[in-house]
């Protein structure tokens, strides 16, 4: 038995870490730094060994139910909160607080010498706490509370470093763009309120979670609580705000602009958990998705699509966080497709390897800008020398990524192409096909931009890093882009941050073992197939059963998979830099990549780069308007901030109403005004001064009511 | 007659001392002292009468009742009759809170000291005297003698086209009050015995029935509304808001949003939903439909603003939508109206009082510093001005709903209890959300974040004084978000008696029918 | 003498006071004008008086003067009026040297 206070200490550590830091170490001791940070860890750690000991109660059996205490009461409108402690749980707050710590010791490096690194460290403290506090929720208005508590330290992280413009927009964009969907899901909320009564008739609260999962039930006397339309409406709403918090196509576009933030945020926030809260939350209602197979199919349908689509786009982007994020957009989107098709275990299962991997890959990046200056991959190569460690551990982190035997993400990413090949759950077999095919696709763009992006940073020649960029920039008369900067060192960075990632790329590579393979019975006391059963555990209601493993599909993923790696090979880490002249540049430079890429001159700074190789044109250029529209990103953010937001919206719609309000409603208070001014002006102009006037218009008066007496008002009186 | 004096003290404190300082304080410093003084006495008061509620079951809904007969004339049975319920006592505690909040922030005002806070300190009273009185007359009188004040500091303190936002904000309120004196006049006359006393007719089965009305109830209840809709304000009288707000001298705009807007939903909820159960239950839809209205035309017309000031008024619109949104879900099924609804419209008032306190207290703040409000031209001031600009930012995701925030709370009362009523415009009202996020971080991005600009360099953050009504307003705002239990509790031991009226009033017609 | 040809008189006179009041130019001519009317207005009270009070009431208390004490007060009223009258007429006078009333309209600002 685990008491309750333990479990709620996981939640406060870092809730009390935010407030020490906020409270007292950020107004007071700020002159010494990294304290806020070792205070962080400190707390972390605490939270890390509580998490685990949870797990393991939790793996053993134990008891973990605890009454919900309540938070407001009013009538019918009781909002109670509470821990839900079950299997899915206790993974969630094992690979938080796991994840959390190791970046917070990597940020210790990456943020040695920003002056705002007590801010940077309240911050993720009160990120981690609400991340904590979202998946221990047992109320869904709780839940709700946490999930908009992390979009606030989404938006607070991703405009850290607030006096760039561009990182107070992209803080913006995702607030706001999460927020379409979290609609949907406050929406859902309100529903479920609305059906209180028809709750209450079964002894249900219509907030607390577990209640909702038994609502979803068919009843011994025929259908259930909540079933139907409604039931699908409400499953619609959650999965609205899981696709906005995890970039689900079509409100994903904040993602990739959210990297506008310290890269370790991208790391926790922007890989491995905030985002994974979508997954989760649609893993939370998974008894009720079971339920509404109409809302099943539009996320696997959804998930499939955005697998595929943020896929392509990864291809072509030349910032290495751009690369990422679009992967990881990619990456939830298989989970979503896994939840899709009933593939519960195993969608948990690659979340629970992506956080590693995925966190590992951006935390390569920022050892990489670190050395490189920039995140433009145009302006890297060759770093592998002179960062072995980090380009090793990249090397493990994308190959677990690609999905390449025996590392963890082959093993998850293979569960879920084998629940889509077998389509045996509740969705359409066609569908489930159609999401195969996708989800193949993605994995063989995954496999090429992956190695696309280590042959770019890591192979051929250095090609001058930040400091290049600059002076391009500042020769083409564009202005510097931010996060770049001319300090190039090209070296391994410090320990503080390679450890991290060891620890990282061990996860990645062996967190595979925790699940599924066959041959491995009896590993460090777990047991085989240990992640799944033991998560499928978690559905009380409803079932979900991972499908064994499958040859035909293992087969088929890795040959895939190599094959992308192959391409990229031959396209990236083919062409010897020394081979590539300015011919080649030319020749391969189309009309579109000329003001897309915006290439260097080369011819005007060849003396200067005398020693650096030379810029490469993109190979994937020569397809021309393809490149332009993936680029652009399918001119998905022209759609919506240029044409709808900016013009439909702002200019048109808010501008006329504004334009209403001020000349027609306000119009007619000011016209009323000026009326009555109006007539008194008028009335005015009788009173003349002259009293003799006056006195004939009261004596015309006196006539007029007497000639009238005498006319009609014979009758009055009598 | 009963007369236990701690209402009339905390009403009558603020005038007493505006007494004071027109006859013995001297020198502006000690008029600024003795009146930050006064608000400090007045906010302890306030919450001793907050604290002094009896919330238990079978307690007296009226407390602190200070009663002294003052007409009793056969035909005009009038008393001074102070006492304060679950709806009122926090709104007497949100007063006495920006009063201080206002006190401090007009701690800039360099030009006829004395006068300013002689008008503020009335205003004050006045507000309290809105909140307190049980008498009809009593409660017109107060409602009509906040004007003055609040004309004289517009006209005299405030900035742009002062003379003529405070004649607008004059002649909008008078209209208002015009209907509701008439409505006032009828009430009285309407009943056996004649009498101003609020409390008879709050009782299920009043005198207020259709039979010894002398106007038609329902013409009775929409003149109150007039009232009530204009302070609110409500789409389509709301245009004195704007530019009252954006004229307003900082203290005047606090007072003016935070607690004078709150007059008008206290009225509703008061009168209109209190007095008239039947009328209320019937014309729900159009209250929920003006409230709809009021939450997205707001919100879009916020959106085009760029004046810190006019964008916060015009945001206040769409918040004080909500409070009609709320008062819709009377609309639901005869006999199955639940205090939700209500609740979170009470909730509405106290939070979009702290929220647009803070907000105007902060706006304030970076207006007397960066001597502008036009947002294009700041920005950079989050590195300039933190303490400043983290409370504008607190306020800012307080108003556009961000749980653990108070903002929150009334919220999703208010959604819960409409959608019972009226799916479709509670669906319609929550979209106001996503317009509330879109103008709240547009403002902050705009103002706060972005390069630092060069003539922002010597720029001075909040001085500890000046952080004292900014501390004050966010740790309410936080407590409000985290703990709501505090307020919910009192104000629903009132909300309960006034949905058990609606919920009585229409089985009972159901009955007849 | 019948009541109707008193009340005929008083009527021109009424009629002659108005039309001097109304059409003359000079302050003075309208205060004469003013007395005219006022004194119609006595002949029209006395008239009634003698002919129309009641006979019975008459009988009981020998005779009735209610109208001839009004006409009394109108006299000593309109002596008041035009003692006030005049001494405007006179500040006019000293301010304006005139005492044409068409230019006397500054209260109307």
């Amino acid at each position: 038995m685990v008491a309750e206070s333990l479990a709620w200490a996981i939640f406060l550590m870092p809730l009390l870490s935010f407030l020490l830091i906020s409270l007292v170490i950020r107004p007071f001791l700020n002159r010494i730094p990294q304290l806020s940070g070792y205070l962080l860890i400190a707390a972390l750690v605490v939270a890390l060994v509580l998490s685990v000991l949870v797990l393991v109660r939790s793996n053993e059996g134990a008891d973990l139910a605890f009454p919900a205490h309540t938070w407001l009461d009013l009538g019918d409108a009781a909002i109670q909160i509470g821990l839900l402690l079950d299997p899915v749980t206790c993974i969630m707050v094992v690979v938080v607080t796991g994840v959390s710590l190791l970046v917070q010791i990597y940020s210790l490096g990456y943020m040695k010498d920003d002056p705002g690194i007590s801010r940077y460290f309240a911050y993720m403290s009160l990120f981690t706490a609400s991340m904590l506090g979202l998946v221990l929720s047992a109320n869904i208005v709780q839940l709700y509370a946490f999930w908009e508590l992390v979009g606030l330290s989404s938006y607070l992280l991703i405009g850290f470093w607030h006096d760039r413009p561009s990182a107070a927009a992209a803080a913006k964009k995702a607030f706001i763009i999460t927020r379409i969907g979290d609609v949907g899901f406050l929406l859902a909320i309100i529903y479920l309120f609305y059906h209180g009564p028809q709750f209450a008739a079964q002894g249900l609260n219509p907030l607390h979670i577990p209640d909702i999962w038994q609502a979803a039930q068919p009843l011994a006397t025929g259908g259930a609580v909540l079933g139907g339309t409604a039931l699908t409406l409400v499953c619609l709403g959650i999965f609205a705000g899981a696709a906005g918090k995890s970039g689900q196509f079509p409100l994903h576009s904040w993602l990739p602009d959210a990297m506008e933030g310290p890269t370790p945020v991208s790391a926790l926030i922007h890989a491995a958990t905030m985002v994974a809260a979508g997954v989760f939350l649609v893993a939370r209602f998974f008894p009720l998705f079971q339920e509404a197979r109409d809302a099943m199919m539009v996320v696997a349908l959804v998930g499939g699509f955005t697998a595929f689509a943020a896929a392509t786009l990864g291809l072509v982007m030349d910032d290495i966080k751009r690369v990422m994020a679009y992967s990881t957009i990619s990456q939830l989107g298989y989970m979503m497709a896994a939840l899709g098709l009933g593939a519960f275990g195993p969608a948990l299962f690659h979340l629970f390897t992506h956080a590693f991997f995925k966190a590992l890959l951006f935390l390569g990046a920022g050892s990489v800008n670190h050395a490189a200056g920039t995140f433009n991959m145009r302006y890297m190569g060759g770093l592998r020398r002179q960062m072995p460690w980090t380009y090793a551990l990249l090397l493990v982190g994308g190959l677990s990524l690609v999905g390449i035997v025996p590392l963890a993400g082959f093993w998850s990413k293979d569960e879920i192409i084998t629940a889509a090949w077998l389509g045996e759950g509740p969705v359409d077999p066609r569908v489930a096909l159609a999401v195969f095919v996708l989800l193949v696709a993605a994995a063989l763009l995954t496999a090429f931009y992956t190695f696309r992006m280590i042959f770019l940073t890591f192979h051929g020649d250095f090609r001058g890093g930040g400091a290049r960029e600059l002076q391009d920039a500042e020769a083409e008369g564009i202005p510097a882009p931010t996060a770049v900067t001319d300090e190039v060192h090209l070296a391994e960075s410090p320990r503080v941050m390679v450890a991290p990632m060891l620890v990282l790329a061990i996860a990645a590579a062996l967190a595979g073992y925790l699940a599924n393979p066959q041959w491995v019975k009896e590993l460090l006391g777990i047991p085989g197939h240990w992640f799944s059963y033991y998560v499928e555990s978690a559905l009380t209601y409803g079932h979900a059963e991972t499908a064994p493993f499958n040859w035909p599909v293992a087969v088929i993923s890795t040959v895939v998979a190599l094959a992308g790696i192959g391409l990229a090979w031959l396209v990236y880490a083919q062409r010897r830099p020394s081979a590539d002249t300015g011919e080649v540049l030319e020749t391969a430079r189309s009309p579109e990549t000329d003001e897309t890429q915006g290439s260097a001159d080369e011819t005007a700074h060849g003396h200067e780069h005398a020693a650096l190789a030379p810029l490469r044109s993109e190979p994937l250029a020569k397809a021309g308007p393809v490149h332009t529209l993936l680029y652009r990103k399918y001119f998905i953010d022209e759609l919506y901030e240029g044409l709808v937001v900016k013009h439909v919206f702002y200019r048109y719609f808010a501008g006329l109403t504004d334009w209403l309000d001020r000349n027609l409603v306000d119009g007619i208070v000011d016209l009323s005004a000026w009326l009555t001014r109006q007539i008194g002006r008028l009335v005015a102009q009788l009173q003349t001064g002259q009293v003799q006037f006056y006195g004939a218009v009261i004596v015309m008066g006196a006539v007029l009511i007497l000639v009238g007496y005498l006319a009609f008002g014979a009758g009055i009186g009598e | 007659m009963t007369f236990p004096g701690l209402l009339t003290l905390t009403v009558f404190l603020p005038a007493l001392a505006a007494l004071a300082i027109l006859v013995f304080v001297r020198g502006d410093r000690m008029v600024r002292g003795f009146a930050l003084a006064v608000g400090l006495a007045d906010l302890l008061l306030s919450v001793a009468v907050f604290l002094a509620l009896d919330r238990g079951e079978g307690a007296a809904r009226f407390q602190l009742v200070d009663r002294i007969t003052w007409i009793s004339a056969e035909t005009l049975n009038a008393s001074y009759f102070l006492g304060v319920d679950g709806l009122s006592a926090p709104m007497v505690l949100l007063t006495g809170l920006l009063g201080f909040c206002a006190i401090i922030a007009s701690w800039s005002i360099r030009e006829r000291v004395r006068e300013y806070f002689i008008w503020l300190l009335l205003l004050q009273k006045a507000v309290m005297g809105v909140f307190t009185s049980l008498d009809f007359l009593l409660f017109f009188l107060f409602w009509e003698l906040e004007l003055l004040p609040m004309y004289m500091l517009i006209a005299n303190w405030g900035t742009g086209r002062k003379t003529y936002s405070a004649m607008k904000f004059l002649i909008f309120t008078i209209l208002g009050s015009a209907f509701m004196l008439v409505a006032i006049v009828a009430v009285a006359a309407s009943q056996a015995a004649v009498s101003f006393d609020m409390t008879l007719l709050l009782e299920p089965g009043s005198m207020l029935n259709g039979a010894s009305a002398a106007l038609p109830l329902s013409l009775l209840f929409w003149l109150f509304f007039a009232a009530f809709a204009v302070k609110l304000p409500t789409w389509p009288v709301h245009t004195w808001l704007p530019d009252a707000h954006t004229d307003a001298p900082t203290a005047a705009s606090v007072m003016l949003a935070g607690v004078m807007l709150k007059m008008g939903g206290y009225g509703l909820l008061r009168v209109n939903v209190g007095m008239f159960p039947g009328e209320v239950t019937a014309f729900a839809w159009l209250l929920i439909l003006l409230g709809v209205i009021s939450v997205l035309y707001g919100a879009v017309v916020t959106i085009r603003q760029t004046d810190l000031k006019r964008l916060i008024a015009y945001s206040s619109v769409s918040h004080m939508g909500l409070v009609l949104v709320g008062i819709g879900s009377v609309g639901a099924a005869a006999g199955q109206v639940t205090g939700a609804g209500l609740n979170g419209a009470a909730l509405q008032l106290f939070t979009h009082g702290t929220i647009t306190g803070l907000l105007f207290v902060g706006v304030g703040l970076i207006y007397e510093k960066a001597h502008t409000r036009y947002i294009p031209d700041l920005g950079g001031l989050a590195a300039r001005m933190p303490v400043a600009a983290a409370a504008l930012a607190i306020a800012g995701f307080a108003s556009l709903g961000l749980p653990g925030l108070s903002g929150f709370v009334s919220e999703i009362l208010v959604f819960f209890g409409a959608f019972r009523a009226f799916p479709i415009m509670t669906i319609l009202s929550v979209l106001g959300i996503i317009l509330a996020a879109g103008y709240i971080l547009w403002m902050l991005e705009r103002s706060l974040f972005g390069p630092q600009r060069e003539r922002f360099a010597d720029l001075t953050d909040a001085s500890p004084l000046e952080a004292v009504p900014l501390a004050l307003l966010v740790a309410s705002i936080i407590l409000v978000g985290i703990y709501p239990a505090f307020l919910t509790e009192v104000f629903d031991t009132a909300i309960t008696r006034m949905v058990d009226v609606i919920n009585v009033q229409a089985t009972g017609l159901a009955g007849v029918r | 003498m019948s009541l109707e040809s008193m009340l005929i008189v008083a009527a021109i006179l009424f009629a002659i006071g108005l039309y001097g009041a109304l059409a003359r130019s000079n302050v003075i001519a309208v205060l004469m004008s003013i007395e005219i009317m006022f004194n119609a207005v006595n002949l029209t009270v006395v008239a009634f008086a003698r002919y129309v009070a009641p006979l019975a009431l008459r009988e009981e208390i020998g005779s009735v003067l209610t109208g001839q004490v009004f006409a009394i007060f109108v006299i000593t009223v309109a002596a008041a009026e035009i003692a006030l009258g005049l001494g405007i007429v006179f500040a006019m006078y000293r301010n304006t040297e005139s005492v044409t009333l068409t230019e006397a309209s500054q209260l109307r600002h």
